[in-house]
């Protein structure tokens, strides 16, 4: 599947709906801040990767998805959670991405300049998200083409046995 | 931390989380967009912040204790994806009450890597 750039989705947004991710990425940051001056930087640090914007954005993408499908006169609930389903999906690969963030972040800031580990450990984030993309896709191409494969083949292909007359099922001649 | 430091770390993460939450309104296909609902923002607002008052050392401390909370991230992502497209359950119940299964995991894996970390 290509990965493509498409503004048309923006149309969809209201002033609000950014102004609503605004307000939840800046608690959050906050709170992160609060929690780790209160209870240090353990405790604090496990709040950088807080999901607290994703219940926000799921809504938003639930509400266009099911917007978009009542106007082609469809029931677009369940397909509403569909897409906040699989936006779910995505970010869960991207968590892993999260985790090699921190990882660099860990291992190379006590040593390293600040700007170039940030810069390091964002590069780590997105190439670790693509790549285990990459081979979730693939593995569900290979998947369907394999379907595909099974689907078209002749029935008595995948079981020579009935092509020759016999019966492949041993109850029968018990 | 004073109410400017605050308001600082509410602008600045802002910022960062409306930037990445863009990034991943204009990218298609849906999964790869979602990548973007786990970025680094919050992430990248306190860390630029937080070396500035308080150094390195407090801020590889915090990293170390994110990627356990990011551990915690991927079983919160897992769980709402599979409720969300094989039961279709109400989305804002579930992406809610699936915080509380995110702090938990969190918190238990930090007691546990400080257990046997003696």
């Amino acid at each position: 599947m290509k990965i493509k750039l498409d503004t048309s989705g923006l149309g969809q947004s209201r002033w609000y709906e950014f102004l609503l991710r605004f307000a939840f990425g800046g608690v959050v940051t906050a709170l992160a801040g609060l929690i780790a001056k209160r209870f240090g930087p353990e405790i604090g640090g496990l709040f950088l990767a807080f999901p607290a914007i994703f219940p926000a954005t799921a809504t938003l993408i639930e509400k266009h998805e099911k917007q978009k499908k009542e106007r082609a006169g469809k029931n677009g609930t369940d397909r509403g959670k569909a897409a906040a389903g699989v936006d779910a999906a995505g970010a869960a690969m991207g968590s892993i991405g999260l985790a090699a963030f921190a990882l660099v972040v860990w291992l190379r800031l006590p040593a390293s300049g600040m700007s170039i580990v940030l810069i390091g450990a964002t590069l780590a984030w997105f190439v670790t998200s693509v790549s285990v993309w990459e081979f979730r896709e693939t593995i569900r191409r290979r998947a369907r083409r394999g379907r595909l494969k099974a689907s078209n083949r002749p029935h008595n292909a995948i079981h020579p046995a009935v092509h020759s007359g016999r019966s492949t099922n041993r109850r029968s001649h018990e | 931390m004073d109410v400017k430091e605050i308001l600082l770390r509410t602008m600045v993460g802002g910022v960062m989380v409306s930037a990445f939450a863009l990034l991943g309104d204009l990218l298609k296909p849906k999964t790869f967009a979602g990548l973007f609902g786990a970025a680094p923002s919050v992430a990248l607002a306190t860390i630029v912040l937080t070396v500035m008052k308080q150094g390195k050392e407090y801020v590889s401390v915090e990293a170390r204790s994110m990627l356990l909370g990011s551990l915690a991230f991927f079983l919160y992502a897992s769980v709402v994806s599979r409720l969300l497209m094989r039961r279709k359950l109400s989305l804002l119940p579930v992406t809610s009450l699936a915080i509380g299964l995110w702090l938990v995991c969190a918190l238990g894996l930090w007691y546990a890597v400080q257990r046997v970390a003696g």
